[in-house]
């Protein structure tokens, strides 16, 4: 008797992560993306396995070796090395570590601060909710790079402060969209029903309304995470990020930057490899927007 | 059928109002959403509220269901008098009155599970009662609205609109109330689907003596189920009677003109307007 | 010849898992100046199939026929351009929910105008005019000042009226009112109810009732089509069904009526479904 329950329970969650992956997969570029993303993250977990050479390891004989099928190329340096001598590939895989890193602390970071945030503006209303927004509209009124900047600045320059200063940046359109989800739920029949049966604020705010509004937010997240990525790169290459010899995407190309005309290789590769991701996660992103927006479904 | 000196909730001069703000340069209005009414429920019996859209009618249900409090009046339930914006209600006093609503698609939480949304009122209400107790319970109320033990473990979106009804009915008597306030519980379902909730609610309320408060704009399911009824209109109670009163012998204008706008589905009334239909033709 | 004739009509949707029949296999026919209800509950198939007679489905759905013809017309093999000259002109269809069909943007005046303006071909001052007489003909008071009011400033009972007036601009042969009055209330609903009769029985024009209220049949229709599950329970007269049904479905259905109550209880469809199920018929 109660063995069938339980499996009727978990046959209905099975349907809905069912329902779930069929319209995920519909999207292809979704399940590309997808395994894309998977490889990227196998790569970043046994990085140090796959690396061919020490990432920091300078080889005085080999400056600016090109990939190993053009001329002068060797096979033992399969993208090349770049200014010092620096294999290439191995920096790139172990790159792949921080990139992952810094996408998935500024999600958390942001994410946490804008449900808690958002959801208070949103179920409160008034005064709470002015004061919130308006803080918020402050930080959007920002161009967003230029922000991070200015945060670096004070809090001086590394891969831990950028990433909190992104985060930052990144926290008001959690907020925004929580608060409008939250809003739409709030007046929803089922949330006065837990109200009439005695739920206090926190119950309803975290437990009845937030479950209902986690459709966006994953999206966001998703499309959040490879503009963490970017900014990362991006400050890195401003000399504001991760600092050298840190194998960072973004300060690799920093530090190529005077070689893009004389060897091209060390400068594409790792602005490939920041291609290749967030396309990847905004694919990732967009199928999550087809599956989990009602909306947007065929019925 | 009822026990008239049992009288277990109390309504005196009830308002509510509400204050539109005009924006930035408008001046603010007051809507007079109820207007001062006043009546008893009594212990087992089915009180009709009959009104149209807008009359104030779920103003009223969200009141009495200590969702909203009143703007000036007396709720009185089981002889204590109750306003939500002075004092803080007693978890007892909480579960005296539950709601069931119209949308049987929009009052259930599309991420719980039946099982969680029926245990729900408990785990608010009885955090010391141990899960198997809760789940025990939760077990019963199902089989009670007649459901099937493993509907326990299914989401809402797996139900007919008739079943996520009687889970929705289910919830509310899960904190042994007295008093259930149905919100046109049966305006959305289908026909066939409406006599089983009907009948459902008639042997609830048998078996638990609830007191209903029938929100309705369908005469046809008031006649069925109501004891009394009232007639509520722009936010008064304009009529208030026995059914058999109220439908034999009307007194108020909006009374007349609600029962004259009901489709009649008797025989007689059908031949006399298909042969009306013919002489004119 | 009738107004429209329809025979063994099959409707067909390509869905996620895999194809769903909504119709299989019905049959209309609605005589001119007649009023059909078609009954059911939701998913009978009572709206699939009016929207395939009236060629308004997606792609996604499949219509057959063995005979589909409207006014002598072969509605089937109508090019998209020939359909657009009937629909709206000679069938025109009213829906539910009044204030979701009107465009918001727009004033009550100038939709009705732009109906009269494709189809007649009115010009200029004939617009506004045959305009303020559509209105006063479904009784909307002051239709003079009206014709500027937005369809948010108006009730949904008036908005009803305007879509009737919009749907009788062209003096169509066939009205097709898809659940009409089920978001009224019951006083609105007996006024529009009214009107529509008043109008079909004055203009001798072809009224096809969709709803899912036994109420509304009583008080409306002529002949009654019973739909279940995309079959076709019964077909009557009004006086016929409502005094001896015969099929089992019907007289759940009827059964049901709570103003038909016999005792304490109402017997449901599922108890008729068992006794049927017994006797051999369709599982309902």
């Amino acid at each position: 008797m109660t063995d069938t329950i339980e499996t009727v329970s978990r046959q209905s969650t099975r349907a809905v992560l069912k329902e779930f992956w069929f319209y995920f997969s519909v999207n292809r570029g979704a399940v590309i993306g997808l395994f894309v993303f998977l490889a990227l993250v196998l790569v970043a977990v046994f990085a140090p396995y796959l690396t061919p050479h020490d990432p920091n390891m300078q080889y005085r004989d080999v400056f600016l070796l090109p990939p190993s099928w053009m001329e002068g190329g060797h096979v033992d340096y399969l993208l090349g090395t770049d200014a010092v001598g620096r294999d290439i590939l191995s920096r790139l895989i172990m790159g792949s570590r921080l990139s992952l890193f810094v996408g998935v602390i500024v999600v958390v970071i942001a994410l946490t601060g804008g449900i808690i945030l958002g959801v208070i503006a949103g179920y409160y209303g008034g005064k709470i909710d002015t004061v919130i927004m308006r803080i918020m509209d402050v930080i959007l009124a920002f161009p967003s790079l230029l922000l991070a900047l200015v945060l670096v600045a004070l809090l001086g320059p590394g891969l831990i402060n950028a990433m909190i200063s992104i985060a930052i940046v990144l926290q008001p359109h959690f907020v925004r969209l929580t608060r409008a989800a939250v809003m739409a739920e709030r007046e929803r029949e089922y949330v006065v029903a837990a109200r009439v049966a005695g739920a206090g604020p926190l119950r309803l705010m975290f437990l009845t309304i937030l479950p209902n509004c986690t459709a966006p937010l994953i999206v966001q997240a998703t499309l959040s995470f490879s503009n963490a990525i970017l900014d990362a790169a991006a400050l890195g290459f401003l000399g504001m990020g991760a600092q050298p010899p840190t194998p960072e995407w973004g300060t690799m190309l920093a530090e190529a930057r005077e070689f893009i005309l004389r060897a091209w290789w060390v400068v594409t590769f790792p602005g490939v490899s920041i291609l290749i991701t967030v396309l990847a996660i905004n694919l990732i992103g967009d199928g999550l927007r087809d599956a989990l927006d009602p909306k947007l479904k065929r019925s | 059928m009822s026990d008239k000196k049992d009288k277990i909730l109390s309504v005196r001069g009830i308002t509510r109002d509400y204050v539109s703000s005009g924006g930035l340069f408008g001046k603010s209005e007051t809507v007079h959403a109820i207007k001062g009414i006043d009546f008893d429920l009594y212990r087992g019996e089915t009180l009709a509220l009959v009104g149209e859209s807008g009359c104030g009618k779920s103003t009223l249900a969200r009141i009495l269901t200590l969702i909203d409090a009143q703007t000036s009046g007396e709720l009185i339930i089981r002889d204590k008098p109750i306003n939500i914006a002075k004092n803080k209600i007693s978890r007892e006093m909480r579960s005296r009155i539950q709601i069931v609503f119209q949308n049987p698609y929009g009052s259930l939480n599309p991420r719980q599970k039946v099982g969680a949304v029926l245990e729900e009122p408990l785990k608010i209400n009885f955090p010391e009662m141990p899960a198997e107790e809760r789940r025990k319970k939760a077990m019963d109320m199902l089989k009670k609205v007649g459901l099937l033990p493993e509907h326990f473990g299914r989401y809402p979106h797996m139900f007919s609109g008739g079943q996520r009804q009687r889970i929705a009915i289910g919830r509310a008597l899960m904190l042994n109330p007295r008093i259930l306030v149905l919100d046109e519980p049966v305006s959305a379902l289908d026909l066939s689907i409406q006599a089983q909730i009907l009948n459902l609610l008639k042997d609830l309320q048998d078996e638990f003596n609830l007191s209903y408060l029938f929100i309705s704009h369908d005469l046809s399911v008031v006649k069925y189920l109501a004891d009394r009824v009232m007639v509520m209109y722009f936010g008064e109670i304009v009529e208030h009677g026995d059914r058999d009163q109220i439908f034999n012998d009307p007194q108020h204008d909006y009374t007349k003109t609600l029962l004259a706008a009901t489709p009649k589905t008797s025989i007689e009334s059908i031949r006399a307007r298909v042969s009306r239909h013919k002489a004119s033709a | 010849m009738s107004l429209l004739e329809i025979r063994n009509l099959t409707v067909e949707f390509d869905t996620a898992t895999g194809p769903f029949r909504a119709l299989k296999g019905v049959d209309y026919t609605v005589e001119k100046g007649e009023v059909l209800a078609i009954v059911g509950e939701s998913g009978s198939g009572k709206s699939v199939a009016m929207l395939a007679t009236m060629g308004l489905l997606p792609d996604t759905a499949t219509v057959k026929a063995d005979l589909m013809t409207f006014d002598g017309r072969d509605l089937q093999n109508l090019s998209s351009k020939e359909r657009r000259n009937v629909i709206g002109k000679d069938i025109s269809m009213i829906f539910q929910e009044p204030i979701a069909s009107l465009n918001p943007c727009f004033t009550v005046g100038f939709q009705i105008g732009e109906v009269l303006k494709t189809h007649l071909g009115l010009q200029g001052k004939d617009v506004r005019n045959r305009t303020i007489e559509l209105l006063k003909a479904v009784g909307i008071p002051q239709p003079e000042k009206r014709l500027s009011s937005f369809p948010h400033q108006m009730s949904g009972g008036q908005c009803q009226r305007v879509m009737i007036a919009m749907a009788i601009a062209c003096q169509p042969k066939l009205l097709i009112a898809d659940e009409p009055t089920t978001a009224l209330d019951v006083t609105i609903q007996k006024q529009i109810l009214d009107l529509l009769i008043n109008i079909q029985s004055k203009s001798e024009m072809g009224l096809i009732m969709i709803t899912h209220d036994m109420g509304v049949v009583a008080e409306t229709a002529d002949r009654v089509v019973v739909q279940y599950n995309g079959e076709q329970m019964e077909e009557a007269g009004v006086l016929e069904l409502f005094e001896s049904p015969k099929h089992p479905y019907t007289k759940a259905l009827l059964s049901a009526l709570p103003e038909r109550a016999e005792g304490d209880r109402l017997p449901t469809v599922g108890d008729f479904a068992q006794a049927y199920s017994k006797e051999g018929g369709v599982a309902l």
